[in-house]
């Protein structure tokens, strides 16, 4: 297990130098002069110079790498040119709305995408199959913003019933905080709820057919017994750790879902650093998110090895 | 000995069915393919013959039609400054379309290479490009082409390229993989035994061996490049007003949802029956040209 953990960590560590570079490659994607594109509007040469000197750009590419990476490397991922706050002081402020909204939408995904999967494979070619598999057409074909924008429709001009933007911190006032937040989680966790359900139908249809669901049987247990307590738990192994890696679907529906309910998280973030040219934020946004979205999938690995015996031996 | 005890001999057929042939007729038995099929067919022949189906011009606007609702004079209604909303959605098919063909054909364009290189030299050149492959892929599709885009600048030639660069990866991996299994191959063989050189091999004969896999990846990548598409353009990273895209049009509709919901409605159905068929099309494709399905 310490030897599997060792190679996987040290697998991981020219992935995080090749995302690292390509991040601050994209600086070079910029037309013209760096410097006068990340000043904006103003165009003061002292100003101008002041940026060359922060990012270097007077020196070498390699060099300007070394120094962004020294910085990252000592959790300084720049400063925002607009908000004239640093990168990682944002990130830490932006990211916990968003890990709430993830969170959220993951009990969403989970609350429908499992039982539909368990249901499909266990009526397999009934309405109940036909019904699942539609959802799970339904949930892959939709574009989350423009589900965002329905609901909003229906139960916030329509109904009446839920705030159409805006959020509330949950240590603030709870209800609030869900109202703002219940619509956006149904929106993000419906595309994940798809997948899922595709991964626990063939999961779970793998598991039926297995020798130890038949000796359950013949010794009599009753179907949902069966069903419940020896296929699914086998079955969940894969879901589990295939869903982990949704978690790049949930980011990248994050930054439209935010957009859309006004919540101030992490995707709102890269969008409004967009838009303001703030190119130092929206480094530090990708190259955080792929951070993340690399060590889980590490946890993914190991959380798969710690529950699959076979490979533990 | 008779006749009777002699073994039967099976003859290969000589006209024997074409394995092209043979999945055209497979995927013709999925009703979900070919209704997927059917309706991709009709979204390229409305953009081909956008200019001549539209009732309005797309971009005219008038101040006497502002956010109408549906009516004869016009079918889907009028948008916050009175153009047509049959109209843009009919015209931003083009938009779309072209976006998922011309991103996925840059990914096919780069990705195949490159994967077929790194499957058949093996070695440092696939042990580099493999890393690079993970590198990208760690970064999710949507957040590393919206980045792509914002360093590169709004349009719809760069939205297309974000994508086409963001999709890449995924084509590198899995052309990279179907060359190491079609590599051992015995036809593969055959070829370096007579004396081919690597770069025919490679393409002569590996690359048309690999080519169902990649057509199915294609199909459902295009379904990918649309949404992606449109979310660009939903952020103002795509197509620029006035020029009608489906991801533009909700934009605007977003701010205009308790007035006009009509706005909101239309483009986002194209959007969902055009991905919704890429992605029947791409997984009947993937029965249809599976040599384990019969």
């Amino acid at each position: 297990m310490l030897a599997f953990l060792t190679q996987r960590l040290l697998q991981i560590i020219p992935t995080l130098i090749l995302v690292s570079m390509l991040i601050f490659g994209l600086q070079q994607l910029l037309p013209g002069d760096p410097a006068l594109i990340m000043a904006g509007e103003e165009r003061d040469p002292k100003v101008l110079e002041e940026i060359r000197q922060q990012y270097r750009l007077n020196e070498p590419i390699p060099v300007q790498y070394f120094y962004w990476m020294k910085g990252v490397l000592s959790g300084n991922l720049g400063e925002s040119m607009r908000l004239k706050s640093s990168v990682a002081s944002l990130v830490a402020e932006k990211l916990p709305v968003t890990l709430q909204l993830a969170g959220m939408a993951i009990i969403v995904a989970l609350g429908i995408g499992i039982p539909a999967g368990i249901i499909s494979a266990v009526k397999k070619d009934t309405a109940w199959d036909y019904g699942a598999n539609i959802f799970a057409l339904w949930g892959i074909s939709t574009p989350n913003f423009w589900l965002g924008i329905l609901m909003i429709f229906l139960f916030s001009v329509t109904l009446g019933w839920l705030p159409a933007s805006g959020y509330v911190r949950l240590g603030e006032d709870w209800r609030a905080s869900l109202a703002t937040t219940v619509m956006p989680a149904f929106v993000l966790g419906n595309a994940i709820a798809a997948v899922l359900m595709r991964h626990t139908r063939s999961a779970m249809m793998q598991a039926m057919g297995a020798d130890y669901v038949r000796t359950a049987r013949a010794k009599g247990l009753y179907e949902r017994r069966v069903v419940l307590k020896h296929a699914l738990r086998n079955a969940m192994t894969p879901v589990i750790t295939l869903g982990a890696l949704e978690f790049g679907t949930l980011l990248s529906g994050a930054v439209l879902t935010e957009q859309i309910f006004t919540i101030p998280g992490f995707g709102k973030l890269i969008v409004d650093a967009v838009f303001n040219r703030d190119y130092a934020v929206v480094q530090g946004v990708v190259l955080v998110t792929a951070t993340t979205y690399i060590v889980l999938n590490l946890l993914a690995d190991v959380a798969y090895m710690l529950v699959n015996p076979r490979l533990r031996g | 000995m008779t006749d009777a005890t002699l073994p039967t001999v099976v003859i290969a057929d000589a006209t024997e069915e074409n394995p092209w042939a043979r999945a055209w007729r497979r995927l013709k038995r999925r009703k979900g393919a070919m209704v997927g099929l059917v309706v991709v067919t009709l979204f390229v022949l409305l953009a081909l013959f956008a200019p001549l189906i539209v009732p309005y011009d797309p971009i005219a606007t008038s101040w006497s039609a502002v956010r109408k609702p549906p009516s004869w004079a016009h079918w889907l209604g009028t948008d916050e400054v009175g153009r047509d909303v049959l109209s843009r959605v009919i015209w931003g098919a083009r938009a779309s379309l072209s976006a998922g063909l011309v991103s996925v054909g840059i990914a096919l364009g780069i990705g195949v290479p490159l994967g077929l290189l790194a499957g058949y030299a093996g070695g440092w050149i696939d042990a580099v490009l493999s890393r690079i492959v993970d590198a990208m892929l760690a970064v999710p599709f949507l957040i590393l082409a919206i980045a792509l885009a914002a360093f590169l600048g709004p349009s719809l030639s760069n939205a297309m390229i974000a994508i086409g660069v963001t999709a890449t990866p995924i084509f590198v991996r899995l052309t990279r993989g179907q060359t190491l299994a079609a590599k051992v191959e015995d036809y593969v063989e055959a070829a370096r035994a007579v004396g081919n050189p690597h770069w025919r091999i490679a393409l002569r004969h590996v690359l048309p061996n690999i080519v169902p896999p990649l057509l199915v990846q294609a199909s459902l990548a295009i379904a990918g490049a649309i949404i992606a598409e449109a979310a660009l353009s939903f952020l103002g990273l795509g197509q620029q007003p006035p020029a009608p895209s489906w991801g533009s049009m909700l934009n605007s509709a977003q701010r205009f949802i308790a007035q006009a919901p009509w706005m909101a409605f239309w483009p986002g159905f194209a959007i969902f029956f055009a991905v919704l068929s890429f992605n029947l099309l791409g997984d009947g494709l993937r029965d249809a040209l599976d040599p384990r399905h019969k």
